[in-house]
């Protein structure tokens, strides 16, 4: 890309300031904030640290919250292409409605998201009444605490997608379909290598929501610690039990995570480059 | 495909890495936000009197949160066995809304139910620089206050009561006077946290404020935790915050841990069980650990919430509903 | 679910002739969205309903109209919007800088972006809390510049900002990279100025996906709450926002006026994202008629 000297933005000052600019306020508001985490977790030393991390409780919740983002991102991926197929190759009436439904979870605080799934599920609720008698416990359970992080997390891979596969239209596709490939054929090859970012975008922001979330989670999890505590909710717990190096060392986990997922992001871009540039990719039909 | 099946397995496997204990019963205790420590340490000792007493190990599990937040999801079918709160109105709560316990619950157990209580005072800096003795000192224009909200804290509302128990002490029925004191009060808080924690913090990491208005047993504990740095200051006139607790008896009944849950809950009135809680800087009812603690404890007039509100519903409905009392004085201003 | 969707589109198809309908898998996945946005979303959301429908007119005004609850949506809605302004002019040079150049520390500064999400918002207010503070790293700074920022409406801003930068970033950085350097090298060997390709050229193509983007951090920021409580102060009538206001009435078991309160909240974002959409999609079809 560096090598498209007649582009915007290609003369050195202009690049330089702008980077710069960039590095500066990314320090600022994101990396110090991180940095401050960690030095916060490390205040009492490494020893410390790691005894807080395997602490069995600590251990748990890192369990149960890998466990969530797991189920969540799966679903979520599926309902995001399929929602973003039908939204992007056919015009239907409602289609508008359709798009803005998916940013519900954008416009509901996590909280009342929590409450309203409590008030659904939940003992007094509406379903939470036959639940009880055939003694299915949804709430202050994980298959609670995984349906509203699906609520929450939903709109990601779809959003992602939309704006994408808007753009690029879908001759490609139609011209699959005149050769006469199968739908899901012309899916695999046509579709999925040109939108394969954005939904590994999409799915890297979905379990960072997931892992992270806490105002849903904290309302139907009912804070059991070794049964319904995640990550996010222990962070809270230690914080309100004044230790604070504590609490700042499961939310570096947290941040670890975040880090982790997106080095594994970096990782496959620059294997699929590799692969690119040393063999073409065969696409026989 | 493959990948994602080991991932929900390894899931699993980290999952069911509980405590391996198998003990012979399970209790689990839903408390307010800040109890962790106190119920860690209880909990060690009612497992050893329960095996003495019946050979049986018990497994007790611990949920904490804000007390009206526990209070809704016992509501909505959080099987808890025990509640053990900072707010009698979140006991309540769970007969008129949940019927799940008694009308009469506060009658099961010594003390309203309370096995051990605690009142507002202030934190001040080293040197107690403003120079704050009393609530009437924390109106003065050069001090600034930190405090949990009333309006989503119990702790917050405790430390409005215990500054109306006063103003009422001081102006008796002039009514003008006691909303001024308050509104005025209320007008030095530079800080409201949603919780007792969070102001805590906000005073001593953040170095917020002159004075953090809070439990007496927080305060103590802040000034034994950070030694010299921090000076205690018990006004002469608080409020009589107690920590109710209770089984919840539709729950005990489904878990078939009637007797266990009770037996949690009564032990706590032993005497060994009243050191622990006085050692958390609380304050207990039993003789002997009364007179043990004596240097500790303040002696001071502690009002009820009858005598300064007539009773909690009324407290409740007439001061922090919306559009009550504490409405009216915030908007004064 | 599916079949009656295929069918009831069916003469839709017909009529609307061009291209877009050869594809195969309309009714499949549009059968897996309805299903899905149904279950997940529209089902809990009728709670917050039935819930309202519970008072009467004269309640349900009272409640959202309370001076103080009409005062939380003005503070909400002015640091709402100053942080989502200032997301959308520090999001789009990320974007640029993230897709235009190489440098080094690239891959750090593309990773650290979508940390806002993977930390509970809790630790993010805790820690911008620790900085902004008067004792902390930069509020010792500020302090000397007599800039206030922890427990100020600027606190909310700031807490707003971090939580919801990730929005407008994400947004413009896929439409950036798929953005055909054609046009924009024409323009550029034939003399035109950066700033003005910029404008002419490349802004056009962008600015669906930066609106969308802002529109996102105001919504997100509008509910927004673990983060800004830590930082805000919460004094009535200055920095108290709606979010608050909700957390409140839940404290209190009033369902009802919890629920009030955020079906105002949840229309004026739905109204402003359906808008969005709706603009976007006229605007998109202006450029491919062009």
């Amino acid at each position: 890309m560096s090598l498209h000297r007649n582009r915007v933005g290609d003369q050195p000052w202009v690049r330089r300031t702008l980077i710069g600019l960039a590095m500066l306020l990314t320090a600022i508001f994101l990396v110090i904030p991180v940095v401050v985490i960690f030095t916060q977790a490390l205040s009492a030393g490494w020893s410390t640290l790691a005894g807080n991390i395997m602490d069995e409780y600590t251990l748990h919740a890192i369990g149960l919250t890998l466990f969530v983002a797991l189920l969540t991102v799966p679903l979520n991926l599926i309902f995001g292409t399929a929602l973003a197929w039908s939204v992007t190759r056919f015009k239907f009436p409602g289609r508008k409605l359709l798009i803005t439904l998916i940013d519900i979870p954008f416009a509901v605080s996590p909280v009342v998201a929590g409450l309203l799934y409590l008030l659904l599920y939940g003992r007094n609720g509406w379903l939470g009444g036959w639940l009880s008698t055939h003694d299915i416990q949804l709430m202050f359970a994980w298959p609670g605490i995984v349906m509203v992080t699906v609520f929450v997390t939903c709109p990601f891979v779809a959003r992602e997608l939309i704006p994408l596969m808007q753009q690029q239209g879908s001759e490609e596709e139609e011209a699959g379909v005149v050769l006469g490939a199968s739908g899901w054929r012309i899916f695999r090859k046509i579709t999925l290598p040109n939108i394969k970012w954005a939904l590994i975008y999409g799915v890297i922001l979905t379990n960072a929501r997931a892992v992270g979330e806490f105002g849903a989670v904290s309302v139907v999890s009912g804070n059991v610690r070794g049964q319904t505590n995640t990550l996010p909710l222990h962070v809270e717990l230690l914080y309100q039990d004044y230790n604070i190096v504590g609490a700042f060392a499961s939310a570096s986990l947290l941040a670890a995570i975040a880090i982790l997922t997106l080095v594994a992001k970096a990782f496959v871009e620059w294997r699929q480059a590799k692969s690119e540039h040393s063999a073409p990719e065969t696409r026989g039909v | 495909m493959k990948t994602f099946f080991k991932g929900i397995a390894l899931g699993a496997a980290l999952l069911s890495a509980q405590p391996a204990l198998s003990a012979d019963r399970e209790l689990l205790n839903t408390s307010y936000d800040i109890a962790r420590e106190l119920f860690a340490a209880y909990n060690v000792e009612f497992q050893k009197h329960w095996q003495e007493k019946t050979g049986e190990t018990v497994e007790i599990k611990q949920s904490h949160a804000g007390s009206s937040k526990q209070a809704q999801a016992i509501i909505q079918g959080l099987k808890a066995d025990v509640a053990t709160f900072n707010q009698v109105t979140d006991i309540d709560i769970l007969h008129t809304r949940g019927r799940l316990i008694p009308e009469n619950w506060a009658e099961r157990l010594p003390n309203n139910s309370s096995p051990y209580y605690s009142t507002m005072a202030f934190l001040v800096r080293k040197g107690n620089p403003k120079n704050i003795e009393n609530w009437d000192d924390l109106i003065r224009e050069d001090v600034s206050l930190v405090m949990p909200n009333p309006k989503t804290s119990g702790n917050g509302r405790y430390t409005y009561l215990a500054a109306l128990g006063f103003a009422q002490d001081q102006f008796g029925d002039d009514q003008d006077k006691i909303d001024d004191f308050l509104a005025s009060l209320l007008g030095q808080v530079r800080v409201f946290d949603s919780g007792g924690r969070g102001a805590t913090t906000t005073f001593v990491e953040r170095g917020i404020g002159d004075a953090l208005l809070t439990f007496e047993s927080e305060v103590l504990n802040i000034a034994d935790r950070l030694e010299g740095e921090y000076e205690v200051v018990t006004p002469k006139v608080s409020f009589l915050a107690e920590f109710p607790v209770t089984w919840i008896d539709d729950y005990t009944k489904q878990n078939g841990t009637e007797e266990l849950a009770k037996e949690y809950l009564s032990h706590l009135y032993s005497e060994d069980a009243q050191r622990l809680l006085a050692s958390f800087n609380y304050r207990v009812q039993n003789e002997t650990v009364l007179k043990e603690n004596a240097d500790r404890f303040r002696d001071l007039k502690l009002k009820s919430i009858d005598e300064i509100a007539g009773g909690w519903e009324k407290a409740m409905k007439a001061h922090f509903a919306s559009g009550g009392k504490l409405d009216q004085l915030q908007r004064r201003r | 679910m599916s079949v009656s969707a295929q069918t009831s589109v069916a003469p839709v198809r017909r009529f609307s002739g061009r291209s877009k309908r050869v594809l195969p898998g309309f009714g499949l996945s549009l059968g897996i969205s309805l299903f899905f946005v149904s279950l997940v979303l529209l089902l809990p959301l009728t709670g917050l309903v039935v819930e309202t429908s519970g008072m009467t007119w004269d309640q349900f005004v009272f409640t959202i109209t309370d001076p103080r609850v009409i005062e939380s949506y003005k503070v909400t809605a002015w640091t709402a919007l100053a942080a989502s302004l200032f997301n959308g002019v520090f999001g789009l040079l990320l974007a640029w800088v993230l897709v235009r150049y190489e440098f080094p520390g690239k891959r750090l500064i593309d990773a650290v972006v979508d940390l806002p999400f993977a930390l509970p918002t809790a630790v993010a207010g805790i820690t911008l809390a620790t900085l902004f503070a008067q004792n902390g790293w930069y509020g010792q700074w500020l302090d000397k510049l007599g800039v206030e920022v922890a427990f100020t409406p600027i606190g909310i801003v700031v807490a707003m900002a971090f939580t919801s930068i990730p929005f407008v970033v994400r947004t413009v950085q896929p439409v950036l990279e798929e953005l055909s350097p054609a046009d924009e090298e024409a323009a550029v060997s034939l003399g035109a100025s950066d700033g003005r390709v910029f404008r002419k050229v490349i802004f056009p193509s962008l600015w669906p996906a930066l609106v969308t983007g802002v529109a996102l951090s105001f919504t997100r920021s509008l509910g927004e709450f673990g983060a800004i409580i830590f930082i805000a102060g919460n004094t009535p009538y200055v920095s108290e926002v709606t979010s608050l206001m909700i957390f409140i009435r839940l404290q209190e078991y009033d369902y009802a006026a919890a629920s009030a309160i955020a079906s105002m909240v949840l229309l004026v974002s739905l109204i402003l994202l359906f808008a969005i959409n709706v603009w976007q999609s006229r605007f998109l079809r202006r450029l491919e008629g062009r």
